[in-house]
């Protein structure tokens, strides 16, 4: 047979044999293959999709983790701050009262003690008013014993009463 | 004595290589057909160029091997396949045995047929049309039992693990599926639309596959070396192509983006660019694989023509070399002929350029 001279019975049988195989291999081989395929491509980019969806959610719930955790610090400052100011303030008021009351204190030390130092210059000048007058009795008494002796005395003051 | 049979190995190679890639086949087989007598005259001369050149053509039976009679000549040992003819409106149906390898003629009613250098001949010269399962047509046979076996089973085995890891035979099927799908058709047809000629690529792919792997067996059939056969198969690509074509496609064949007087000129271009496609899918297999069997064959021939086993280990070598290579050449040529197809189609497919209006 010659090489380049094509049969007619060999085209024959390998067009109907052909077309025979194409229509069995696509019923029975290619739609369930390139399903199981095309079904496996799919459910791969689910999955990889479906990470990706969680590698999101994770990165989302990382940054409200760290915004949580940045909310709290600050509140934790705030609060300390607020303790701080608070303590400062209460330190200040609880001083302010002592001091006022210290004063208040002193003052009222002060004023009893004044007014028993009048009581006790008082009672001393009293005690030596009457001291006196005792000491100026008794000499006034020793003095005059004897009526010449007083005699001269009130002559004396009344010569100085004159004078006056 | 062993020069001139070099040289006249070297003239004789150079002939074949010449028939391998040119179309000069029918003078060489000329050529050939003068020798023969002289072929005839003396028995111990062999032959390289004849037999190479019955080993890559179709046969009415399959050919093993030969065994020698008692009295020296040689009795060749082959497979009887159906012999079914078409002559004046009767069908005739014998096997090939009855043909006695050539040696006896067989009378059906009226009648009476002979082999006449593989090719069946009604004795009284009656337009013979020849639809027997030859050789080829019987390896082709083998091949798609072969083919739905294994992706039957793959295919089977598919359905049943629907979006889950292959198993069996469908875990080595289905990357080489995957393969076709994404390297040759959604490349060159497009995402869109490339899922409707899936199966025609794939069934087409793997069927040169198989049948250049089938070829490559020794006493296999030259199946996909047979020019009857890579024309039948770019047919259909070219069927496809066509029928599938687009208003755009078939505008640029007969309404090319020329001024209008070069139109007797481009439409017959873009004709004969119709026909050439499918003729060069022809050409390309058939003389690929065709080429491949001439020379692992005149390596082998290279023994006999020095009548020395000296130089069998150089042929062996050689030959384990080629066969290797065909190994490739087998996947490859596959691979081309699906390549071209779906870019064909994906030619066929094009959409209408928006530079392209608006440049008309």
């Amino acid at each position: 047979m010659d090489l380049i001279k094509p049969e007619i019975g060999l085209i024959f049988w390998t067009g109907v044999s052909f077309l025979l195989l194409l229509v069995l291999l696509r019923k029975f081989a290619w739609k369930p293959i390139l399903g199981a395929v095309e079904a496996r491509d799919e459910k791969i980019n689910e999955a990889l999709n479906a990470a990706e969806q969680a590698r999101r959610e994770i990165s989302n719930l990382a940054a409200e983790n760290e915004k949580l955790l940045a909310e709290a610090r600050n509140e934790k400052d705030r609060i300390i701050a607020d303790a701080k100011k608070t303590r400062e303030h209460m330190i200040s008021e609880a001083k302010n009262i002592a001091d006022s009351e210290a004063k208040r204190m002193i003052e009222t030390a002060r004023v009893s003690i004044e007014n028993e130092k009048n009581a006790a210059l008082t009672e001393v000048k009293n005690l030596v008013a009457n001291l006196s007058i005792e000491v100026a009795e008794k000499i006034l008494r020793k003095r005059f014993e004897n009526p010449s002796e007083q005699q001269a005395f009130v002559q004396k003051h009344l010569e100085d009463i004159k004078l006056n | 004595m062993q020069f001139s049979s070099f040289f006249r190995f070297n003239t004789l190679s150079a002939l074949l290589f010449a028939a391998a890639f040119s179309i000069s086949f029918t003078a060489s087989t000329s050529v050939l057909a003068a020798s023969e007598p002289a072929a005839a005259g003396e028995e111990a001369e062999f032959n390289a160029a004849e037999v190479i050149l019955h080993h890559i053509a179709d046969a009415h039976d399959w050919h093993l091997f030969d065994l020698t009679n008692e009295d020296g000549s040689l009795h060749p040992v082959s497979i009887p396949l159906p012999v079914i003819l078409l002559t004046n409106g009767n069908l005739d149906v014998f096997m090939s045995s009855a043909f006695d390898h050539g040696h006896a003629e067989v009378t059906k009613g009226d009648r009476t047929y002979k082999l006449d250098h593989g090719h069946v001949v009604e004795t009284s010269g009656a337009s013979v049309l020849d639809f027997s399962i030859t050789k080829n047509a019987a390896s082709m046979m083998l091949s798609i039992v072969i083919l739905l076996l294994i992706f039957i089973a793959a295919g089977r085995s598919s359905a049943k693990n629907m979006g889950g890891a292959p198993t069996g035979i469908a875990r080595f099927m289905e990357p080489l599926v995957v393969y076709v799908r994404d390297e040759i058709a959604i490349p060159n047809i497009g995402e869109k639309k490339y899922k409707k000629y899936m199966p025609y690529l794939l069934t087409v792919f793997f069927f040169i596959w198989i049948n250049n792997l089938l070829g490559l067996i020794p006493a296999g059939a030259n199946f996909t070396g047979n020019i009857a056969v890579t024309l039948t198969l770019a047919a259909i690509t070219m069927i496809i192509t066509n029928v599938s074509g687009t208003k755009t496609y078939w505008g640029h064949i007969f309404k090319p983006h020329v001024p209008f007087w070069l139109y007797p000129i481009m439409i017959p271009v873009e004709l004969i660019g119709v026909i050439s496609k499918p003729f060069a899918l022809t050409i390309r297999l058939f003389a690929n694989i065709t080429a491949g069997h001439i020379i692992i064959l005149s390596l082998i021939s290279l023994i006999f023509i020095f009548k020395t086993v000296m130089i069998a280990p150089v042929s062996v070598g050689f030959v384990l070399f080629m066969s290797v290579l065909e190994l490739l050449v087998a996947a490859l040529q596959a691979y081309v002929f699906t390549l071209l197809s779906a870019l064909f189609i994906g030619l066929a497919l094009e959409e209408p350029h928006h530079e392209t209006e608006h440049a008309h």
